[in-house]
């Protein structure tokens, strides 16, 4: 028989019971749309977060004070034990190093900036003009930060979008003065919208020079030093002589960390791949229930079809053409179930999409494509018994009776 | 064209041993038209379906054109019944959610005749038995008697050179019986080696060679 006869005679037999071939094929249905919905959103969720760091630029390491625990995987900052502070010398010695680019020193606080009687709390970033190019950032108008020793302590900032929105409306800001905990600054320039950057809105930052960030905060100490290096192919080696530098302003104490952006982002990568790869196990599994489905209809279909298939081999057909004829029943079932579950998955994350613009929900190829072979290959397994039961039956006596 | 060597078939029934066939040997020769007859009981079908190749001796031979058929495996045997056997049942065996013409053209389907040529046979097979106006009715909207000439036409799609009927005119009432075997005669007529178990005197009779069977053994072979 040839496979487009087996074919049409598996696909005649489907048709015939309408009702149970629909059943078995949206059982499978749900399982291969719940494989591409849930891999869409895995997929989103990881698309995200490696956008925002990707967003920073890849050749960059960052210097964290305090060592890296060999046994857990945070950083000392995380678990608080930073021994010995970094500082702007340190900043400044690491600019002088062979293969860097250009450095950034960086402070973080929470501080209330205000204008006459509007007031607003606003995450201040205390660095140094370099930092324009080693995060990427756009100015709307006016300058950054000025150029100079980062020691020296200029009474300028620059507000994020957002703050100069609130603080100034549609009045000019550049070259006004604005408060900032007990000091005020004149405001040199805007930075342009950008949404979120690792973890906070730079809309909603305000940008002032590093030493005057340390005077504000009370603090010698950084919270991190960005380092751009020169060309990608550098950063292992200048990880190495920035460890070996800070060791020796360190006393030989190797107490610094430095991550490199690829790091950061080849472990994300894998969390959430792995997190992807584990809901979408869990929804094959349902799969394996749709399998299972299969193959005691197929049974019960064998049972009820004996003289049928008693006849087929009365009529010369072989037990393999009798096997291939139920198993053609079984994929095409399956076809049906991962046509009507691509179809479900799809409508499901673009809905989902809608619901959460900032999510990239799309399904990702491989993840459709192992869903469908998924339930075919399930289809086909789980029909395999029942399909070797009709090619073994026994011919005379399924003929003897009706 | 049929040769059957002291052919012994057994049935394991539980711990007891039923002997359905007991060192039957017979020749039968190519155009016969041969009716088997017997108690109920007596190994009839249990000879049929040997000679069909739907079930194999537990001793002896079995030579089939000169060429000897009790050891083939079961593709082999599958593909001799393909091409030289043709079976009409009792119970008509047609497939339900299949048409007249669907289910004539069944054997053609399995021995891979291309859909045009295929067309052509089923029309012509219908148009044999009579019932052309019926190609695209189903089963269930058929007569006992159409429903068996759909597989007489069916049991001839290949054009076999034997032809096994186990009962054909149990299931049909007198009158419709005689046609039924006066098709199957005709095929007989035109060549093809005609072999009928049957329960019915009359139509036991009108055999050239009439066979009958108990428990297992053949008692009276006769031929007019
Ligand atoms: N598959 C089987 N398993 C066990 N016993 C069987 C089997 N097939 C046939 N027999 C036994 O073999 C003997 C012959 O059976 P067979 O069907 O050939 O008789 P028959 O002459 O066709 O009878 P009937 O006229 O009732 O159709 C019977 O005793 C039957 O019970
Ligand atoms: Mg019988």
């Amino acid at each position: 028989m040839t496979l487009g006869d087996t074919l049409s005679l598996a696909w005649g037999s489907l048709i015939h019971q309408p009702r149970r071939t629909l059943l078995i094929a949206l059982a499978m249905s749900i399982g291969v749309g719940s494989v591409v919905v849930l891999t869409a959103l895995g997929e989103g969720a990881r698309r995200y977060v490696l956008e925002q760091f990707a967003s920073l630029g890849t050749n960059l390491l960052i210097v964290i004070p305090g060592r890296a625990e060999t046994t857990g995987g945070a950083p000392g900052v995380l678990s608080g034990q930073t021994t010995r502070d970094l500082t702007l010398s340190d900043a400044d010695a690491v600019t002088r190093l062979r293969g860097v680019a250009r450095t950034a020193p960086l402070n973080v606080g929470v501080a209330q900036v205000s204008r006459g009687s509007l007031s607003r709390e606003a995450i201040l970033l205390g660095t140094t003009a370099d930092m324009l190019e080693i995060r990427h950032t756009h100015l709307a108008r006016g300058r950054y930060l000025p150029p100079g020793p980062s020691d020296q302590a200029a009474p300028v900032c620059v507000l994020g979008e957002r703050i100069r929105a609130e603080l100034f409306g549609t009045d000019n800001a550049i070259g006004e003065w604005v408060r900032i905990g007990d000091r005020r600054f004149r405001v040199i320039g805007i930075v342009t919208a950008q949404g979120q950057q690792m973890g906070f809105n730079t809309d909603e930052t305000v940008a002032i020079p590093v030493a005057a960030a340390q005077q504000l905060f009370n603090t010698e100490s950084l919270f991190r030093i960005l380092v751009e290096v020169r060309g990608r192919e550098a950063v292992p080696a200048v990880k190495e002589s920035v460890l070996a530098l800070l060791k020796t302003r360190h006393e030989n104490d190797a107490d610094v960390t430095v991550i490199t952006q690829d790091a950061v982002l080849a472990t994300f990568d894998r969390i959430l791949t792995a997190l992807t790869l584990a809901v979408a196990g869990i929804a094959a599994i349902s799969l394996g229930v749709a399998g299972v489905l299969i193959m005691n209809v197929m049974l019960v279909s064998v049972a009820q079809r004996r003289s049928e298939i008693g006849l087929l081999k009365a009529l010369g057909a072989p037990a393999a053409s009798v096997r291939l004829l139920f198993l053609a029943e079984a994929g095409l079932i399956s076809i049906l179930g991962a046509a009507g579950g691509l179809i479900l998955g799809l409508a499901a994350s673009f809905a989902l999409g809608r619901l959460y613009p900032v999510l990239p929900i799309a399904p990702p190829l491989w993840a459709v494509a192992a869903a469908v072979a998924t339930a075919l290959v399930a289809g086909m397994l789980f029909a395999w018994l029942p399909a070797r039961r009709a090619a073994k039956l026994d011919a005379a006596l399924a003929l003897a009776r009706r | 064209m049929i040769e059957l060597d002291r052919i012994t078939r057994g049935f394991q029934v539980g711990d007891q041993l039923v002997q359905a066939l007991r060192e039957v040997s017979l020749n039968i020769a190519a155009g016969e038209f041969v009716s088997i007859m017997g108690p109920s009981g007596s190994g009839k079908s249990t000879l049929l379906n040997l000679l069909g190749l739907l079930d194999r001796p537990n001793s002896g031979t079995y030579r089939l054109d000169g060429l000897d058929v009790t050891g083939l495996d079961e593709v082999a045997a599958a593909t001799v019944r393909r091409e030289k056997i043709g079976f009409v049942f009792q119970f008509f065996h047609l497939v339900p959610r299949l048409t007249a013409a669907g289910n004539v053209a069944l054997p053609l389907l399995l021995a891979e005749v291309a859909p045009g040529e295929r067309k052509k046979r089923v029309a012509r097979l219908l148009a044999d038995v009579g019932l052309s106006g019926r190609a695209d009715h189903l089963p269930a909207q058929l007569s006992g008697g159409q429903l068996q000439r759909v597989a007489i036409a069916r049991a001839m799609s290949m054009n076999p050179s034997i032809l096994l009927a186990d009962e054909p005119t149990g299931n049909l009432d007198r009158a419709t019986g005689r046609e039924v075997l006066a098709l199957l005669e005709d095929l007989n007529q035109r060549g093809t080696t005609l072999i009928v178990v049957t329960h019915d005197q009359e139509i036991g009779a009108r055999a050239g060679r009439r066979i009958v069977m108990e428990d297992g053994r053949v008692v009276t072979d006769k031929v007019s």
